[in-house]
């Protein structure tokens, strides 16, 4: 069979599956779209690369499937590059396909021509530059298998044009078989058996868990675990959803702006189980201070979490899924004799904390943005898919929305991109079309990938933006106010859009709440109305709420700032 | 905790980029190279990378475990944990004044190494050894006067089949 290289991707992204592809066109890749619009797939046209790769990462988590970006060469490949480190620091599947310059021209300056393989080399999982159209099937193939096995993670391929236009005898790839990439799936089952020796022994365990739950699918047998070993559940800002928000094992996020019961746990247990994370700077604070009394377990699929920044008791590598299911088999054969009894003092201690501090706010005068995600919660039932940008936004969206269920948070959790939330909702939205997808905002954040509202029109999406307007970015002048003295440097933003006008700008709905009464109205009628296209809601809040508890950095998790 | 050398011995796959992607794991995660040597295997698309590092123990876990991650690398073996042989080629060009020829020549001989050219003014001598005997050849010739040093870097195998 004859097949051109365009022909052959598009044969072979069917064959993995792929029914949406994010994208942009250029001269690199018109020999790729122009096949691709007599296939079957979706082709969603953003407004900037960076959309694309970031609606991709929304869809991937939304879907539970690889995302897809298409982009052409030069200023169309370095434009992805924020959208791939994010992915890649959140460990979320992706291929991203790039269009090169033809062969022949490689390595003399042509016209949008980058090297895009070496530019992107530190922050994807693997990538590629394909040498011939007869290679193209076989690397398409390895990079979906790459892309969604062991730790998930982007990978891109760069296709020179004269790859793609080549015809060639189509060859069957076959399975792909890689000799220098097996993932360990499976964990020992000796280190299992010394987890659960210590679950049984201990007296204040606690698990901390993270978005390798959610990546592994394994929220039930981790709620399982818990309540079967009464362990009480930490997560990590990637691991909201992981463990039900309304779980009395619950403790609340951990770290930098985690719950004072969480961090007051995690110091003071004899038995941390980790599970899936890969103990951030922003969750451990000073990491000679970390669960320094305790025991530590860390279950994750790379080895390389493992022991880079934390001492570990019990190393096990492999993935979450499996080696919580071995473990809960192995605990219904445990002595978990009275094990309630044992851990009632530790829970007593946690309802103490619990009591001492919890998430707070007092709404006076002006729309506290707490209250605003606190209605927005209510009102939805938490069972709305939230994405954030970054900054206050995001933490007052982890804090103040409590997540029952997984893939329902979508955040840029490692990298912190400001404008991830819009794309990332449009490419929610499109994977989970009946569910309702808001992004929380920043007034900072939305300005910075709000050309997406145009896609979001087009593809006559409901997601709805609501805007925690303040006026500032704000998370950077909170750390001014506490640490620089209330120098706010260039953090004032009072030229913003009128951002009401600038959503019907752009054909979709604004609306605008600057009193406390206003709020419940206008997020009513946002949420349930507009079911043909986006609806921005704007809402003016104190300009100077600052997110507590927090952690200085490189403090302590103890040493936590309250209210 | 102390820093000690590690002589990793590295087989990859022959692909366009491999040596870009180790050399990039160790600037990026601020790891140091002493050394590095690249040659094929005896297994057709297999090379062996052989890479000299200082680090501490939990830091050469890390550093092996990084490596084990890039996708084109097969495996990693630290040979400074068993017993192994380590040869480095130099050539060395060594000023050579006729009242120290005899004397470089001595040296030349006693250290089994090998004169591969001669100058007016200079001798280029080829040695292969371990770091020690480099070392110490480099002490004694130096007082004559060392014009320049071309090192191969170390290569390595273990010292039982593995
Ligand atoms: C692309 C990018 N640039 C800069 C930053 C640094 N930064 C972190 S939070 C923040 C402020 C965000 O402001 P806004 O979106 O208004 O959110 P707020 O904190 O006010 O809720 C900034 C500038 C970032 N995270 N991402
Ligand atoms: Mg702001």
């Amino acid at each position: 069979m004859k097949l051109s290289g365009a022909q052959i991707l598009m044969k072979t992204l069917r064959e993995e599956g792929v029914d949406t592809i994010f994208g942009y066109p250029g001269g690199a890749v018109i020999d790729i779209y122009d096949e691709l619009v007599k296939t079957d797939i979706r082709h969603v046209l953003v407004r900037h690369e960076q959309g694309a790769v970031h609606a991709a990462d929304g869809y991937a988590r939304a879907a539970g499937k690889v995302g897809v970006c298409l982009v052409t060469s030069g200023p169309g490949a370095t434009n992805t590059v924020t959208g791939i480190a994010s992915a890649y620091m959140d460990s979320i599947p992706l291929v991203v396909i790039t269009g090169q310059v033809p062969r022949g021209l490689i390595g003399n300056d042509a016209f949008q021509e980058v090297d895009i393989v070496g530019i992107t080399r530190p922050c994807t999982k693997h990538n590629y530059l394909v040498e011939s159209t007869d290679s193209l099937a076989r690397v398409i193939k390895e990079a979906f298998y790459i892309a969604r096995s062991g730790r998930p993670g982007p990978v891109l391929i760069d296709i020179p044009k004269d790859v793609a236009n080549t015809t060639v005898d189509y060859k069957e790839p076959g399975d792909v078989k890689m000799r220098s990439y097996n993932p360990t799936i499976n964990p020992n089952k000796r280190q299992l058996q010394k987890v659960v020796k210590l679950v049984e022994k201990a007296r204040r365990p606690v698990i901390f868990a993270g978005g390798g739950i959610i990546l592994s699918k394994s929220s039930e047998e981790l709620t399982r675990f818990a309540r079967q070993a009464q362990i009480p559940v930490t997560t990590s800002l990637m691991g909201l959803g992981a463990f039900p928000g309304s779980d009395p094992f619950w403790l609340g996020m951990i770290g930098m702006h985690g719950t004072y019961r969480a961090n007051m746990c995690t110091s003071e247990c004899d038995l941390l189980i980790a599970i899936g994370v890969r103990f951030d700077d922003r969750v451990t604070g000073k990491t000679d201070a970390f669960a320094a009394q305790a025991e530590i377990v860390h279950i994750d699929i790379d080895p390389t979490s493992i022991r880079k920044n934390i001492p570990v008791t019990v190393p096990v590598v492999g993935d979450c899924h499996a080696a919580l299911t071995t473990l809960n088999g192995m605990l219904d054969e445990a002595d978990l004799t009275d094990i309630a009894g044992k851990r009632e003092q530790w829970f007593a201690r946690i309802g103490e904390w619990k009591n001492l501090s919890r998430l707070a706010y007092v709404q006076g005068e002006t729309i506290k943005p707490q209250y605003v995600v606190e209605k927005l919660y209510e009102l939805t039932g938490g069972d709305a898919i939230i994405t954030t940008e970054v900054g206050q936004n995001q933490m007052w969206a982890a804090q103040f929305y409590h997540f029952n269920r997984p893939n329902h948070f979508i955040t840029s959790g490692g990298l912190g991109v400001m404008g991830f939330g819009l794309p990332a909702a449009i490419g929610a939205q499109i994977a989970q079309p009946d569910r309702l997808v808001v992004d929380i905002a920043g007034d900072g954040s939305i300005q910075m990938n709000i050309q997406e509202m145009a896609t979001a029109v087009q593809c006559r999406l409901p997601v709805k933006v609501v805007i925690l307007n303040n006026g500032y970015l704000g998370m950077v002048r909170q750390w001014q106010e506490l640490f620089y003295d209330k120098r706010y440097a260039c953090t004032c933003m009072d030229h913003a859009p009128d951002f009401v006008k600038l959503a019907e700008a752009f054909g979709a709905v604004g609306l605008r709440a600057t009193t406390v009464d206003e709020v419940e109205t206008v997020l009513k009628k946002g949420l349930s109305n507009y079911k043909d296209r986006p609806v921005i809601m704007d809402f003016v809040v104190d300009k100077e709420e600052s997110v507590y508890p927090m952690v200085p950095a490189g403090a302590p998790i103890t040493e936590m700032l309250l209210v | 905790m102390a820093e000690e050398k590690h002589v990793l011995s590295i087989l990859v796959d022959n692909k366009p980029g491999v040596l870009s992607r180790i050399a990039g794991l160790f600037s990026g995660r601020g790891y140091n190279i002493d050394s590095l040597c690249v040659a094929e295997t005896m297994e057709e698309g297999v090379s062996r990378i052989t890479l000299v590092t200082q680090a501490n123990l939990p830091l050469v876990e890390q550093i092996k475990k990084q490596l084990n991650k890039l996708i084109n690398v097969i495996k990693v073996f630290d040979m400074t944990e068993t017993e192994y042989v380590q040869r480095e080629l130099a050539m060395i060009k060594v000023t050579a004044k006729p009242e120290n020829r005899a004397e470089i020549l001595r040296i030349v001989d006693i250290f089994r190494c090998k004169v591969v050219d001669v100058g007016a003014e200079h001798y280029t001598i080829e040695v292969t050894g371990d770091e020690g005997k480099l070392a110490a050849i480099r002490s004694l010739l130096r007082p004559m006067g060392i014009k320049e040093i071309a090192r191969t870097g170390m290569i390595a195998l273990f010292r039982d089949v593995k």
